[in-house]
């Protein structure tokens, strides 16, 4: 699977129609999209705080989307990034409430180190059984959502020490020791659980596009996902690279997870379903269009729209779920670019049609003037 | 528990936690036969969870016990109109497969608890009235020994999907229709050059796939959750992609996985009363089926092989 | 004498695609139970041109007349009912069907709501029979023999009625005795009252099947002749454009030490079944060895085995005297190895990637392409620029994706690539593959440049013309076996032929000394 690469404006019109989507399906109701919409961005924002959650909502959404789109090109289509992004929550957690007085700048990048592992291996493991037996992955990575779903809550409720548990199904709160979040970032945000998370997933973008762009590693990668038969001739180990790759992918959710655990909630707690910071980061990467720098931008609309749609049921009466249909329309559209695109060829040749049809006139003009005069 | 207890107890429990997925695993099938990719399945169970419970709270006292089989009409209908978002996104507007699997995904819980707060004024339903209950099969009932365990207090639409996916595999390898479907799954170029009409039967194969996918959910919706919430498809749609890939794109196959979901997700639910699964610390029972699928998986099927030309835009050369 | 109305009539067929026109002002006349063969290079037209009159494309203006009658071939199934049937270069077969299935596929015998595959096989049998085209009704496709797909091409137009049977290019993957047999399925077909368009680029076919030529060069119908008036030097030319030397020059060869030694090695197909076995061969520095034989007896595998894509099973590999059996890709390609390989688009090319990446494919990993593994693109592009100046790589830039460059060019990019290294040992697999005449005297003249330059050159390839042009010695392989060793000087085509069968040199050699007694 190949993510489409596309231009700027394709994504303008993504958005553009998405909204439009929305609004359309706000009047049918009988709701004011204008209303709705206004609701929408002050609540997000509307105050440093609610700048703060947008950011919050962010940080996880880039580093699992990296993480997407680092196994589409390698041709892995990894749905099991809840999983590995749990792996590293987990597991980073318990590790900083084992170590209570460990400091500060030991534990931290050892509480980030670890969780990005944990994460990696979850992701190394579909990877290695496509590369040596052509299990599919998309079965593997379902499988394991599930099976890390449910040994994250075990191990909460039965293998974790009492004297770290809040209660039954929730964790205490990781010490300041290995807190990610920052006395000035809280103070600036006014109490939102933004945390250098943010800053480690916007240097991430900076290093995964480097790596997969500029090094030779991501050129194996990116030819692997391609034609591995190419890349074999090459000399490229097929197998090798897919598991490099699948661990990246991995580690990736990894490192989201143990920033939703240190910096987001400062705990982890039972957990319904798979979390939906996997799957959304899926679609923030289809969103961003296959480019990395589109990552940051999608991730951006994704978590204004979420964090904005908070606020619409208050102020406006609509549902927060418009904001999911808005999103999933835009990614449509951005999926469906064909259409945009022909749209735009269409407008462009009329406009040639257009002049053209100017110019002709203009010339045939002249001619029969030129007729004229010479009798 | 006597044995027959057991048997019983396990047997219905299978069928009722198969019965969506061989639904919807059948349904992906099809589309996958035609080329199609549809990752989209999750949400097209929504929709159908979300109209056959909407029928039924609107209709209950018209129909009486009628309501949940005519629930399923509702959600194959809601699931056709949505997987044909699907086909005009992929066969006709050539979008990527995968993208378009996944805005269905996105759109159909946002659209379903949407519209339930716009109908109901909260975020999830009434319980429903008319469910499907536990049914006898009449006649087979009376079968002595398998009669009780199979088609006593069992569950109806469980016995629909099987007779559903044998319909389903004579359809794919027995007649014209079928044959075409896949012709057009493995070489469409070939296909087109016989005159075959690729982007209608693609269409006809995503079509299939919304209305089984749909009638999946509304068999989740009426007859294991009984209500319509955000929760009420969580993964059943992915599961039943991994049954169509494990059963091999064929509908027994899809059928035979589906079975295998379902009895390990109803051991890790009924294991605490039957005698040998009482001790067994109920961790293992719960992640049993998910690691014996993967062990299956790798020690026993080598390279999956999709529809040669699965997921693939067919783009006719001008 | 009154002329008879043609079977078919093209008439001033033009097919614009954008500004491009592929077919310009074509005129084609074919009569009732002939075999015209239709002549012209790679991109001349002649794929359009049949396009259209299959259905599968619109002409932007022109006429065609069925018997006379005016036409719209507005699609295949039209195309059908008019009685043309096209068998194709690239066969359009499914892999996973049967040979009935694919056959009956879109005309489909049913008894009730079910296929009758029964009736549908009796049938196929008995056409089968009646036109000498022998096949398993109940095989699958990816089970059979090339040459028997061909006839499953050949008979899905036959089942369908069919009286205009069109080949394209029909003969590149068969043997000289198959396409004697080929010949005369036409001849067979054609006073059974068939007509045939014969699409090709091989002059001596056209001679002993067609009844008349006509040439295509670039969108043009240049002049149609009948086959006995016409020389093959004046087609060729016609064909070209210009004179075309049908030898490359080349001085004796002065073979040195032994530089690839394949000893006795085996080698199994994806199958897992023996594909090479007991295979033993040397290559001297300075020489070119060709390798002869039909597609499948087990050239594929003795390249990937010898270049590390697949394993050896048993016996030795030897490079300059050092053991690089089994050894990686990589490994092999370091020790002075260029693989031009038979499937450039599968493994010659990433075909999504840059011209300029392609060019570093196999050396993006070393200095001064990358440093400490990061990818320096200024030193990739002035290779590339270097390259394509070198080999006369013609792409609208170097970063143009290699997908969107011609089959010759990009053949071309894929021997600069492997040429440009000064290597010891160059192995060329199906090298001038659906190139044109000018691309394949080019890369000819390259592989004999190594060979002056005291490289060893193996050259493996089933058209025996770019053999016997190439070697010094020949090869020949069957069922994965050496069958013969041969100098080029020695030999001819028809005892390759034999030779190709599985026939040994002794017994193939007393078989031709008995024809020419005879």
């Amino acid at each position: 699977m190949v993510v489409q690469k596309n231009n700027f404006s394709v994504a303008l019109f993504s958005v553009l129609f998405g909204l439009i989507v929305g609004a359309i399906i706000m009047l049918v109701f009988g709701y004011n999209p204008i209303s709705g919409y206004i609701a929408l961005i002050s609540s997000a924002f509307g105050s440093m705080q609610d700048i703060g959650g947008v950011l919050t909502q962010m940080t996880p959404l880039i580093l699992t989307a990296l993480g997407f789109t680092v196994a589409s090109t390698a041709g892995f289509f990894n749905i099991g990034l809840s999983g590995q992004a749990l792996a590293g929550w987990v597991g980073a957690v318990w590790y900083a409430l084992s170590f209570p007085d460990m400091p500060a700048f030991v534990m931290i990048p050892s509480a980030l180190i670890l969780g990005t592992a944990l994460g990696a291996v979850a992701g190394l493991i579909p990877g290695w059984l496509r590369a040596q037996f052509g299990a599919s992955e998309v079965i593997v990575t379902i499988m394991m959502n599930y099976i890390l779903l449910f040994l994250g809550n075990n191990i909460l409720q039965n293998t974790m020490a009492k004297s770290i548990k809040e209660s039954a199904e929730t964790t205490k709160q990781v010490g300041h020791n290995a807190s990610l979040q920052l006395k000035w970032l809280t103070d600036l945000t006014q109490g939102s659980s933004v945390s250098t998370g943010i800053f480690i997933a916007l240097i991430m973008i900076v290093v995964v596009w480097f790596v997969m762009k500029k090094t030779t590693l991501g050129f194996e990668i990116t030819a692997v996902g391609l034609n591995p038969d190419a890349a074999k001739y090459a000399g490229v180990s097929a197998k090798r690279t897919a598991v490099v790759a699948m661990a990246i992918s991995g580690g990736l959710a990894g490192l989201a997870g143990t920033i939703e655990g240190l910096g987001n909630y400062l705990n982890f707690f039972t957990q319904n379903s798979s979390p939906s910071i996997g799957f959304d980061g899926m679609a923030v990467a289809l969103l961003g269009g296959g480019s990395y720098l589109g990552i940051l931008g999608a991730a951006a609309l994704f978590s204004v729209l979420k964090i904005g749609g908070l606020g619409m049921p208050m102020s406006s009466g609509v549902p927060f779920e418009l904001v999911d249909i808005v999103i999933a329309s835009i990614i449509f559209f951005v999926g469906a670019n064909y259409l945009i695109r022909l749209i735009q060829k269409r407008i462009k040749a009329m406009d040639e049609k257009a002049a053209a049809q100017d110019a002709a006139k203009k010339s045939s003009k002249a001619a029969s003037k030129q007729a004229k005069g010479g009798e | 528990m006597s044995l027959v207890a057991i048997l019983t107890l396990v047997v219905s429990s299978t069928l009722v936690y198969s019965a969506p997925l061989i639904f919807t695993s059948i349904g992906g099938t099809f589309s996958e036969r035609s080329g199609v990719v549809n990752v989209g399945l999750e949400g097209i169970m929504g929709m159908g969870a979300f109209a056959s419970v909407v029928f039924n709270l609107t209709f209950a006292n018209t129909f009486g016990t009628l309501t949940p089989w005519l629930g399923l009409v509702a959600g194959a209908i809601v699931g056709l109109v949505f997987s044909l978002l699907h086909a005009v996104a992929t066969v006709t507007l050539r979008a990527d497969h995968i993208i378009s699997g996944t805005v269905i995904n996105l759109m159909a819980p946002a659209l379903g608890v949407f519209l339930i707060k716009v109908i109901y004024g909260k975020g999830q339903t009434e319980p429903i009235s008319q469910d499907f209950g536990y049914a006898n099969v009449p006649v087979l009932d009376k079968i002595p020994f398998i009669g009780p365990i199979f088609f006593e207090k069992t569950s109806a639409p469980a016995w629909l999907a099987i007779i559903v996916a044998v319909l389903s595999w004579y359809v794919i390898f027995k007649t014209k229709f079928g044959l075409r479907l896949r012709s057009v799954g493995e070489n469409p170029q070939a296909a087109d050059t016989l005159g075959l009409n690729v982007a209608r039967l693609r269409y006809s194969g995503v079509m299939i796939s919304g209305i089984l996918g749909g009638v999946g959910g509304a068999v989740v919706a009426q007859s294991i959750s009984l209500n319509y919430s955000v929760g009420t498809i969580v993964g059943q749609g992915f599961v039943a992609m991994a049954a169509m890939i494990f059963g091999r794109w064929n509908p027994l196959g899809a059928m035979g996985a589906s079975l295998f979901f379902g009895l390990s997700q109803s051991l890790a639910v009924v294991g605490a009363q039957l005698p040998g699964l009482k001790n067994v610390p109920s961790i293992w029972l719960q992640i049993a089926p998910y690691v014996l699928t993967i062990v299956v998986l790798v020690f026993f099927f080598g390279k999956t092989r999709a529809p040669k030309a699965d997921g693939v835009n067919y783009i006719k050369a001008a | 004498m009154t002329e008879s109305t043609p079977v078919i009539e093209m008439r001033h067929i033009v097919k614009k695609f954008g500004d491009f026109a592929a077919n310009d002002d074509i005129n084609l006349q074919v009569q009732q139970g002939e075999i015209h063969a239709l002549l012209g290079e790679n991109g001349a037209g002649k794929s359009t041109l049949m396009n259209i009159l299959t259905g599968l494309l619109q002409p932007t203006s022109g006429d065609i007349l069925i018997n006379g009658q005016p036409v719209v071939v507005d699609s295949p199934s039209k195309s059908d009912s008019l009685g043309i049937g096209m068998v194709h270069q690239h066969f359009m077969l499914i892999d996973a069907f049967t040979v009935t299935e694919n056959i009956v596929l879109g005309s489909e015998i049913t008894k009730g709501l079910s296929l009758d595959t029964k009736t549908a096989a009796k049938k196929i049998q008995s056409l089968s029979d009646q036109y000498g085209l022998a096949v398993n009704p109940m095989a699958k496709i990816s089970d059979i023999s090339v040459g028997q797909q061909q006839r499953v091409e050949i008979l899905k137009t036959l089942y369908r009625g069919a009286d205009i049977l069109i080949f394209d290019e029909p003969t590149a993957v068969l043997t000289p005795q198959e396409i004697d047999e080929l010949i005369a399925i036409m001849h067979n077909l054609a006073k059974e009252g068939k007509s045939i368009i014969l699409i090709t680029h091989k002059l001596d076919e056209i001679r002993a099947a067609a009844d008349r030529v006509t040439v295509i060069r670039a969108g043009k119908s240049i002049k149609t002749f009948p086959v006995a008036g016409v020389s093959s030097q004046q087609l060729a030319d016609l064909m070209v454009g210009r004179e075309v030397s049908f030898k490359t020059e080349k001085e004796p060869a002065q073979p040195k030490q032994t530089v690839l030694a394949i000893d006795n090695i085996e080698v199994d197909d994806a199958r897992g079944v023996a594909a090479v076995k007991d295979f033993s061969l040397e290559v001297k520095a300075g020489e070119i060895v060709g390798l002869a034989g039909i597609d499948g007896n087990g050239q594929t595998e003795l390249i990937q085995g010898i270049t590390g894509l697949t394993k050896v099973k048993s016996g030795h590999v030897t490079l300059n005297g050092k053991d690089v059996t089994n050894k990686k890709p990589r490994q092999i390609t370091e020790s002075g190895v260029g693989h031009i390989p038979e499937d450039r688009l599968r493994f010659g090319m990433e075909v999504d990637m840059t011209l300029s990446e392609n060019l570093s494919l196999q050396t993006y990993y070393k200095q001064p392409i990358s440093k400490s593994g990061v990818l320096q693109p200024a030193e990739m592009d002035k290779l590339a620029n270097k390259l394509v100046k070198e080999f006369d790589v013609r792409a609208a830039s170097i970063h143009v994706t290699a997908g969107s460059m011609s089959g010759g060019n990009q053949q071309k990019a894929v021997v600069a690539r492997e040429l440009d290294r000064d290597n010891d040992l160059i192995i060329a697999a199906q090298p001038t593959r659906g190139l044109d005449v000018g691309a394949i005297e080019y890369i000819h003249r390259r592989l004999i440049d190594q060979r002056t330059a005291g490289k060893a050159v193996l050259v493996v390839s089933f058209e025996l013309d770019e053999i016997l042009n190439l070697s010094d010695r020949i090869a020949v392989i069957n069922a994965g076996k050496i069958v013969g060793i041969v100098d080029a000087k020695e030999t001819n085509k028809q005892e390759l032929g034999l030779l190709m069968t599985g026939m040994s040199l002794k017994a193939a050699r007393e078989a031709l000394k008995e024809e020419v007694t005879v």
